[in-house]
Formats: structure tokens, C-alpha cells, sequence
């Protein structure tokens, strides 16, 4: 989130879309009820009418996989409009925060769905020269500040949008227009000055192939709207687990180090050279270009790896570290290929159950059986720990050694969690786990323990990256010593460090997380902090817990002022501006305390220092979100002749579902009475009696087409296989005219699986192996079906 | 001791049944076994063991989809039918308004299950005491594990998150939910309306509703039967009253058998004389 939870409270707009917030974060809800109370007007935007819908003042039903046609729809009547009732709008803020005005290469081009530089051989854009901006001699992007030049972003942005008027949006989307027109004139009333629209949003909105550019389109209309930075507003995303925030964070993801410091690649042979390959450059005094600092990251995360191992001499022990092959990919999909390929040969499945979590879940669970050995900890023994005696598989057939290591739930171990809103919470333990449970820390100490003795005694290649290693945690490891160490020290004074601003690239500051740096200090665990007293006007609760950055509450809050520093929102301050002091007051400011507004620009994460309407440089495809048909469609794309987004990667091309066969489509979601693949949830009696079996929901339509009444059992089958389920017909869930067809949806939980108390049918049997251009994030939430009675 | 009081606001609910799943816990009631019968709701009614529930009902307005949310427990009458009809006067009025029972004293004659307007207590037979007792809501009173004793308010509300459900003293939450019934009419929800402020004497549990109460599944001025009201007022003091009557008959008749036999007795007899 660039914002937080209580600051949901603040909104007057709340567009919830590609989420269904009410069922799976009920807890959003005491925010959004509160905003509401105040009299903010809730949007819900959704292929199902759910328990979000149910408490929303607009509904507005969507195709699966069509968010940026829907988005493309509302760029266009926000541009349009801003141009005819320019007083509605935050014009200083588009001007002077975003990148409207900012002349773009004039190799830039868009036809027919691609953009310039797109290489068909490799399925990639190669060349992404034209997606830059024309610059002056001194290296200076080029501005026209009344937004006309043709080549500046604000028209290329109006150009590019012009096909996505209401007619062809309805006609992808499915969605009637007056509901388009409801939806798009009442968040953009939260472009008004001093008004706040916040979105929100979920895995709906991420499991595509276009997820990153679904994304990408909520940036482009919170930029537009002036919605960045301020209170009440921003782009929040849900996470779906208690601490999936931390998990990325702390960089449980292939291509990233700890804080987001990108992972060492194969052509960075030394540290110099991976310095050189990702720290951003600017010439552009205006621009603060954090990221500047990259290199004391990496150097303090290498010391506190490291230790005395780390010197100058060897590039702190970078030649450590294993390095990324271009091109390789460790994703999701990617490692279970491997898996069945045999090239990966052993597994940890930890606190993950990918049996009925991944995609495809059956060819997942054929790759674990080509493994020689899983080790499974867990709580329970998931579906992935018991997927060798699983319905229908002998176990004698089965060659995989598996080890489950029973672990303990979040109230058998002490730490910390960060929550969605990036606030990091320090939690204590309240009981043992049972029997020979372990706790995580306790389990990852002792397991390189024993590496490290193994490689101390038998060597073997790259030795020296694990009996190297700072491992000093002793038999009873403390999270405290985890965290202080996270925090870093400064290894002159042998102190902790107050913040990463202290943080050198000379090898005399340690940090094994510099965004985390702050957060257990010489003051003590500013996570452990429960003051609950606000001393802010909204809500920030500073003293609660602590947040990333610096104990920052609402990141890119140098926007929240205009060029004098007066906040654009009186009621709802963030930061202001003391001229005369030359101090900023209110929440912790974005960067740069002794710089007025006009000497730094906002975004100060970005190297250019501006919000990005146009994607420079960054995205894999596209600097515009441009609308494709999902990897499974029932209809082409009406908007360009590029059926499916062109960078996507596709893994197997044979099973791909084709709507003659497959003629509806089918989602997954979850519901408030289950957690994720369900280990947590359907093991407990209590949960399981509220959602007892795997169901599927359809529209009326549908149900009497195929002689299915509410309570029937039906097979719902697709290109990857079939499953059983108990129909539930809805009137939730109405036919969609999509390119001038009736298309239905078929909603499908992923809960359910063959352990727990109550077991079902996996949702994922049904979903492809084929992920986003960027992220490579599986498209989950749209694919075909077709269904019938059982 | 002013009444306390929950207010359950219908436009707030978002069905996430934390409090079906709170109420469990707190009170120690096992889960029950069920199936999907083509709607999220489960378990399908109350139960000696399910105290609280939440009915989801799928209907349309203006044209859209709607799905309204409502809670089925224990309304704690002020003109309690359950209290007024059961004979071992196990049901009673806590001091703070709410409908409580003494469980030693119930026989589980199931009286109550059949005179509670709202169809909310539940009798079950242990199949191997064969001993049956009623079950219901008691607003976390029940001793041991008393909350409301205790200055906590019950665990249903403490765990909603949107603050659907709020427990006070009951004139405040009239109020409050007054205010809230007049902002839904002047949102034009004309049907808007506040339950339990005046029904059968007042319930402890009010409801906000944005439409009248059949279409949340609401009886419309709910009433305790004829038979219920004769029951305490006056077929149990008649009950009694006949009871007692054949005891001093039976014991008359028992001293005037006796009188009469002893007469015929010889020894008896022997000593009149």
C-alpha cells in the first residue's frame, strides 16, 4: 500500500476492484464502513456481485480480464474532461508531479496493439529506446507545460486512449455503459482538489497476463486524479497473507536481494559493474533519484552477511553470491517445469501448499512425484505432503522421499509481521508449539548449521558462500538478533544504526535490510511500540508499531502540498511546508527535510523524480496499459488485432482451452471462511461447517441452459481437466453481452483439496501455466470451462 | 442497572460470520455437520449448539442484484413468551433485560421452543443420559463464562469488524439507531425502520433496517400466542391450583379410607369399648 489501513477511513471515493475486500480482508471493512459513515460513495467493480458488492453504492459487473479496458474507458473520460471542466481537477499537481508534460521519443509508436521495438522471434520489446524522453543537452527531459505538444505525455496518453470509448468498452468489458458512466464520473470526482478516491485491489487484479499493466492503470488514474501522496487516497494493495508484505520485502522472490535491491545477474561479473548496471542516473538537479544510494545497500546487506569475510579487497564477498543467467527464469510455473523436466531435485515446501495453490494443479502434482526428496513443514499434512497417497495414486508408484517437519503457528513463536499498510508489528509468543514443532527461525538455523558443517568437512563448489556466512544464532537463534541485525550496525561505533540514512558502501555499516533499517535502533524495537494515541489529524498513529520507510505512514507525501508547501487538502494535511524554518512538520517526509518543493521533485523513488502517466523505460510491455484478451478468451480482442498480450510467457501452447469447447469463463477467488489452500481453514470444525464443500457459482441463464438447479452436483471441465462441485445459482451472477454474445461467468473457490476435514475438488485443476509479461504471476482469474450436471 | 442492549445495523453486515465462528468459541458450542445446499449459508437453522446465524437473501432492487444480510438469535423479549411459558421457571430476566436460563432447572419440555415468536431456543436429548435441555443465546451471561458480567461486551460484537454490531445501554442505542433510520429515510429508504424498540415490550436486540421486516424475515409486530400468556396467567396457577387440590382431596379421601378401615379392624374395635 502506498497508504494504509486506518487511512482508508479518510477516502471520500473507494474503488475496490479486481478484490473482494469485504470477504477476504474483513477487516478493510471497519475502514471503509467508517469512510462511508462520513458519506464516501463505495465502488465495486467485479465479474461476481459478492458480500463487497452487496455493501457497495455502485456495482458494476466486468468481464474477467478486461480491467484495462474498463480503466482504458476511464482514462479517456478523465483526460475529455479535464480539458473541458479543468476546474474540477488538480491541474498544479498533473503539471508540476507527473511526467503529462514531458516530451516522449519521437521513435515512439503504437500499431495495432504493439508498441515500438517488439521483437515477434523472442516474444519481448527489445528495443525500448523510443520509450524515453527527449532530452536537452545538458541531459535535461524536455517539458511543454500546457500539455499540447504532440510528443508530450499527456496527448500521447489521450491518443493512445481515444479508441476506448464507451461503445467498445461495453463491449469487451460486458459491462452495460451506464454503469461505465456511474463508475467513471463518480471516482473522478476524486480528482477535485482537496477530495481523496482511494483504490483498492487484490489478486483479482494480478492474476492476469496483463496484471502488472492492470496495476499500472491504477497509477495512471491516481495520477491523473492527484491521488498519490495524499490522505485517503493511493493505490493499496490487499495482501493476501498476514505477512505476505514482509515475504517480499525480505525478498522471498527470485529476482530480488532484500529491499528491493535487484538480484546479481551474470553480466555483472564484478560489483562495480552491478553497481553500474542498476544505480539510476540523472542530471536533473531537480531529481532527488533515491535509488542513488543503491550501493551502501548492497554493500551493508553483503556485510551483514558476510562479516569479516566482506573486504574491499573482495568486493565484500560479492563473488559469493550465485548469479541470475539472462534470460533464466525462478518463478512459480518456471521451477515446477523444472521439476518435471527432473533439472530440480529436491524441494522445502514450506508453510506452502502448492498441490492445490498452483496452477494446474495436477501437473504439479505429477512434477513432485520426478523429485528424489520433498521436506514439507507445516502445521498440517497439506495436500503437497501427502501428494504421494493422494485419490487415484499408488504410493508404491511413487519414487519421492518425503519428510514432513511439523511446524508452529503464528502464536507459538515470537517476531515480526508487516501488514499491508507496511506497518511492522512485533508479536510475542504465547504458547509452545506441541510436540516436535519448531518455530521457522529455529528450523533455518539449525538446517545451515548443518550445511555449513557438511560444507566445512566435504568442501564442494562455491564453498565459501555458506561456511562464509554470519551464522551465529546458537542452538536457541533470537529474533531479536535477526532484527537488529536487519536494522544494521555501525561497525566503527559497534551501535546499531538509526536508519539507512547512516548506511555507507566502504564496508563500515551492516544492514541486512536497508528499507527495515530504523526499526530496531539504539532506541529499541520501534516495532514493539503500542501507543495508540494519534497525535495526527488522520489517523497516521505514529506511534504504533513502526512502518517503512523511516516510519513513514503515506508514502510520496511530498505531493500532498503544492509548489508552496500548503498542503491541496486543508482538512486532511499530510506534510506542510515551514518556509521560514525550512522544516517540514506532520508525517515523516519523503526524502530531502531541508528542501522546499520546488527544489525536489515528488517521486523521489523514480530517477526522473515525476509520476509516470508513460511508463518510461520500465515495464516489460508496454508504457501504456493496452487492453489484451486473456492467454483463454471467448471472444478477439476488439480493440486492437493483438489477441493476447505479446510479452506474456506461455509455457505449454497445447493446452490452451478454445471457446468451442470451452465456452464459458471460469475465476477463482476465495471466501471469508477459508484461508488460501485451505490447510488453516478446513482442519478447524468451526470454519469447515460454515463452507463445507467446493461449490460453483452460475447465473440463472446458464442453470436452465444446462438443466441445473441450485444444490445439483455438476463437472466442471476445462483444457487441463475436470472437477466436481455443488452448483450454487445465483442471481449474483448475470450473462455479460460481450462483443454482442451473452457470455457467463462460472465462479469457482480454490480452498479445496483431498486432507483437512472437508475436502473437495482443487479449483486449480482448471487453471493454466501461463504468467504476465512482467511478473510471470499465473492468470488465475480468467480461463474457459464448460460445465454440466454430474 | 440501566438494560444493555445490541444494535445490529443491516446496511453494516458484510456476512463474514466472525460472529458465528466467535460465538462458538467463547461458549464453547462444537461445530456441526453440514453440506452446501446451493447458498453460503450454513449451518441451514439454530441449534442447541449454532446460537447465532447469519441469513443471507438473495433478492433485486431497482434492477441489480442485491444480497441482504440479517441475524438470527435470541431478541431477549422484554415480553418474553419463552420466560412466561416455562414451567420449572428455568428462563428468566437478567437484571440487565437479557433472557437467560438456569440449565439444572430446565427438563427440556421444549415449551419454550414452541412459544418463541422468533423461533430461537432449541432443545436437545442426550442419547445416553436421555436427559434433554433447552439451548439460546444469553447475550454472554452464562456463569462461568460470563462476559457482560465482566465489563466485555458479548463476543459477537467484540469480534465484527465493521462494526455492524454494538452493545450498550439500550436507551442509548434506541437512539442511535433512531438516528440511523432517519438518515436511511432521507437517503430514501422509505421503508427504513428501527426493530425491537417497541416490539413485544422492547427486544434487547434492535435492528437498523433499510427495508421492513419481512423482507429481512422479520415477524411484523410479533405477539406471544393466546396460550402462551394463559399459560403462566392462567392455566399453571389453575394447573397448580387443581394439583393441589387433588392432593388435599387425595388426602382426605387417604384419612377418611383410613378412619374407615382402621373401625373395621378387631383390635380396634376391642378398645372402643
Amino acid at each position: 500500500m502506498t497508504n494504509h489501513w486506518t487511512d482508508i477511513g479518510n477516502a471520500d471515493v473507494i474503488l475496490i476492484m479486481g478484490s473482494n475486500a469485504a470477504e477476504n480482508h474483513p477487516i478493510s471493512f471497519h475502514w471503509v464502513t467508517k469512510a462511508m459513515e462520513k458519506g464516501a460513495t463505495l465502488i465495486h467493480v467485479d465479474p461476481r456481485f459478492t458480500r463487497t458488492s452487496a455493501k457497495a453504492n455502485i456495482y458494476a459487473p466486468m468481464r474477467s480480464g478486461t480491467d484495462i479496458a474498463f480503466l482504458g474507458g476511464m482514462v479517456k473520460y478523465i483526460v475529455e474532461d479535464i480539458e473541458k471542466n479543468p476546474q474540477s481537477y488538480n491541474l498544479e499537481y498533473l503539471k508540476e508531479y507527473t511526467n503529462a508534460g514531458w516530451l516522449i521519443d519521437a521513435k515512439y509508436s503504437f500499431s495495432d496493439g504493439i508498441f515500438s521495438g517488439y521483437d515477434a522471434a523472442s516474444r519481448a520489446y527489445k528495443d525500448k529506446s523510443g520509450w524515453q524522453y527527449q532530452k536537452d543537452d545538458k541531459g535535461i527531459p524536455k517539458q511543454d507545460k500546457t500539455l499540447s505538444d504532440p510528443n508530450c505525455v499527456f496527448q500521447l496518453l489521450k491518443k493512445h486512449y481515444s479508441r476506448y470509448d464507451l461503445a467498445t468498452v461495453s463491449k469487451v468489458t460486458g459491462t452495460p455503459e451506464s454503469s461505465l458512466v456511474k463508475v467513471y464520473q463518480s471516482f473522478a470526482t476524486s480528482g477535485a482538489t482537496g477530495k481523496a478516491g482511494t483504490i483498492l485491489y487484490a489478486m483479482g487484479t494480478t492474476q492476469h497476463t496483463v496484471g502488472s499493466q492492470n496495476v499500472r492503470a491504477y497509477g495512471v488514474i491516481q495520477l491523473l486524479l492527484a491521488n498519490i501522496g495524499i490522505a485517503g487516497g493511493g493505490i493499496n494493495a490487499l495482501r493476501g497473507e498476514s505477512n505476505v508484505q514482509g515475504a517480499t520485502d525480505h525478498a522471498i522472490l527470485s529476482h530480488l536481494l532484500p529491499g528491493y535491491l535487484p538480484v546479481f545477474g551474470s553480466t555483472d561479473t564484478t560489483l562495480a559493474k552491478y553497481n553500474e548496471r542498476t544505480t539510476p542516473k540523472t542530471s536533473d538537479p531537480k531529481s532527488g533519484n533515491w535509488w542513488k544510494n543503491r550501493p551502501k545497500y548492497t554493500v551493508s546487506l553483503l556485510k551483514a552477511w558476510y562479516g569479516d569475510a566482506a573486504t574491499k579487497d573482495n568486493e565484500f564477498g560479492y563473488q559469493y553470491l550465485p548469479k541470475v543467467q539472462a534470460g533464466a527464469n525462478y518463478t512459480f510455473i518456471a521451477l515446477f517445469e523444472a521439476m518435471e523436466k527432473g533439472t530440480i531435485k529436491g524441494l522445502l515446501a514450506w508453510g506452502q501448499n502448492p498441490a492445490v495453490g498452483g496452477p494446474n494443479s495436477m501437473a504439479i502434482r505429477k512434477a513432485l512425484a520426478n523429485l528424489d526428496w520433498m521436506v514439507d513443514m507445516d502445521l498440517w499434512e497439506t495436500e503437497t505432503a501427502a501428494f504421494w497417497k493422494r485419490p487415484g495414486t499408488d504410493p508404491k508408484s511413487v519414487k519421492t522421499e518425503v519428510f514432513m517437519l511439523p511446524a508452529a503457528a503464528s502464536y507459538e513463536k515470537e517476531g515480526s509481521v508487516a501488514n499491508s499498510g507496511r506497518w511492522t508489528q512485533w508479536r510475542y509468543k504465547a504458547i509452545d508449539p506441541p510436540g516436535d514443532a519448531e518455530d521457522d527461525l529455529w528450523a533455518i538455523v539449525h538446517l545451515t548449521d548443518k550445511l555449513r558443517a557438511l560444507y566445512a568437512k566435504e568442501g564442494g563448489p562455491n564453498a565459501d558462500a555458506i561456511t562464509k556466512l554470519t551464522w551465529d544464532y546458537g542452538e536457541h537463534p533470537s529474533p531479536h538478533q535477526v532484527a537488529k541485525e536487519i536494522n544494521g550496525y555501525d561497525l566503527t561505533t559497534g551501535k546499531l544504526v538509526t536508519n539507512f540514512v547512516s548506511l555507507k558502501d566502504d564496508g563500515s555499516t551492516t544492514s541486512g535490510n536497508w528499507l527495515f533499517s530504523g526499526s530496531y535502533n539504539e532506541n529499541g524495537n520501534m516495532m514493539a511500540r503500542r501507543d495508540n494515541k494519534d497525535n495526527s489529524t488522520i489517523g497516521l498513529y505514529s506511534n504504533w508499531s513502526w512502518s517503512w520507510p523511516l516510519n513513514r505512514r503515506i508514502i510520496y507525501n511530498r505531493a500532498s502540498v503544492n509548489l508552496e508547501g500548503v498542503p491541496f487538502d486543508a482538512k486532511r494535511p499530510v506534510v506542510k511546508w515551514n518556509a521560514t524554518d525550512k522544516k517540514w512538520s506532520g508525517d515523516v517526509i519523503d526524502g530531502f527535510g531541508a528542501n522546499a518543493p520546488t527544489e525536489i521533485y515528488p517521486f523521489i523513488m523514480l530517477s526522473d523524480g515525476v509520476g509516470h502517466l508513460f511508463g518510461v523505460g520500465g515495464m516489460a510491455d508496454g508504457p501504456f496499459p493496452e487492453h489484451y484478451e486473456p492467454w483463454e478468451t471467448p471472444t478477439t480482442n476488439a480493440l486492437s488485432g493483438t489477441q493476447l498480450n505479446p510479452a506474456a510467457k506461455v509455457w505449454r501452447p497445447s493446452e490452451q482451452g478454445k471457446p468451442d469447447k470451452y465456452p464459458y469463463v471460469g475465476t477463482t477467488y476465495r471466501v471469508s471462511e477459508h484461508w488460501q489452500a485451505g490447510a488453516m481453514t478446513r482442519n478447524l470444525p468451526w470454519l469447515a461447517e460454515l463452507m463445507p464443500e467446493m461449490f460453483a457459482e452460475i447465473d440463472e441463464d446458464l442453470a436452465d441452459e444446462k438443466g441445473i438447479g441450485n444444490g445439483d452436483k455438476v463437472v466442471v471441465e476445462g483444457a487441463r481437466g475436470e472437477i466436481k462441485a455443488v452448483a450454487i445459482v445465483t442471481k449474483r451472477l448475470r450473462p455479460l453481452m460481450v462483443n454482442g454474445k451473452a457470455v457467463h461467468t462460472v465462479g469457482l473457490p480454490w480452498h479445496y483439496g483431498y486432507q483437512g476435514l472437508v475436502t473437495g475438488d482443487s479449483a486449480n485443476i482448471l487453471t493454466p501455466y501461463i504468467g504476465d509479461a512482467n511478473t510471470t504471476i499465473p492468470e488465475y482469474k480468467a480461463f474457459l470451462v464448460n460445465i454440466r450436471r454430474a | 442497572m440501566a438494560e444493555k442492549a445490541i444494535l445490529f445495523d443491516t446496511t453494516k453486515c458484510m456476512a463474514c460470520r466472525a460472529c458465528q465462528v466467535a460465538c462458538k468459541q467463547w461458549n464453547e458450542l462444537s461445530a456441526e455437520t453440514t453440506k452446501c445446499e446451493g447458498t453460503y449459508e450454513n449451518p441451514p437453522d439454530l441449534s442447541h449448539k449454532t446460537w447465532v446465524k447469519i441469513n443471507f437473501t438473495e433478492t433485486e432492487r431497482n434492477g441489480s442484484p442485491a444480497w441482504l444480510f440479517s441475524r438470527q438469535a435470541c431478541m431477549h423479549c422484554t415480553d418474553a413468551a419463552c420466560v412466561k411459558v416455562c414451567p420449572p421457571k428455568a428462563l428468566s430476566h437478567h437484571e440487565l433485560g437479557m433472557v437467560t436460563y438456569d440449565k439444572d432447572l430446565c427438563t427440556g419440555c421444549g415449551y419454550c421452543v414452541d412459544a418463541c415468536p422468533f423461533h430461537t431456543p432449541r432443545t436437545n436429548r442426550n442419547l445416553i443420559t436421555g436427559i434433554a435441555k433447552m439451548e439460546k443465546c444469553v447475550m454472554c451471561t452464562t456463569p462461568g463464562l460470563d462476559r457482560v458480567g465482566n465489563g466485555l461486551e458479548p463476543a459477537c460484537v467484540k469480534t465484527c469488524p465493521p462494526l455492524a454490531l454494538q452493545f450498550g445501554d439500550r436507551d442509548t442505542l434506541v437512539n442511535e439507531g433512531k438516528s440511523r433510520v432517519s438518515a436511511l429515510a432521507a437517503k430514501g429508504y422509505s421503508n427504513a425502520y428501527l426493530y425491537g424498540e417497541n416490539e413485544l415490550g422492547g427486544l434487547h436486540v434492535l435492528y437498523v433496517l433499510d427495508d421492513s421486516p419481512q423482507v429481512y424475515g422479520l415477524p411484523v409486530n410479533p405477539k406471544i400466542s393466546g396460550v402462551t400468556v394463559a399459560t403462566q396467567s392462567v392455566i399453571q396457577p389453575a394447573g397448580m391450583l387443581l394439583g393441589g387440590l387433588t392432593i388435599v382431596g387425595l388426602g382426605l379421601n387417604f384419612m377418611v379410607a383410613r378412619e374407615a378401615k382402621l373401625a373395621k379392624e378387631p383390635g380396634r374395635a376391642k378398645k372402643e369399648k
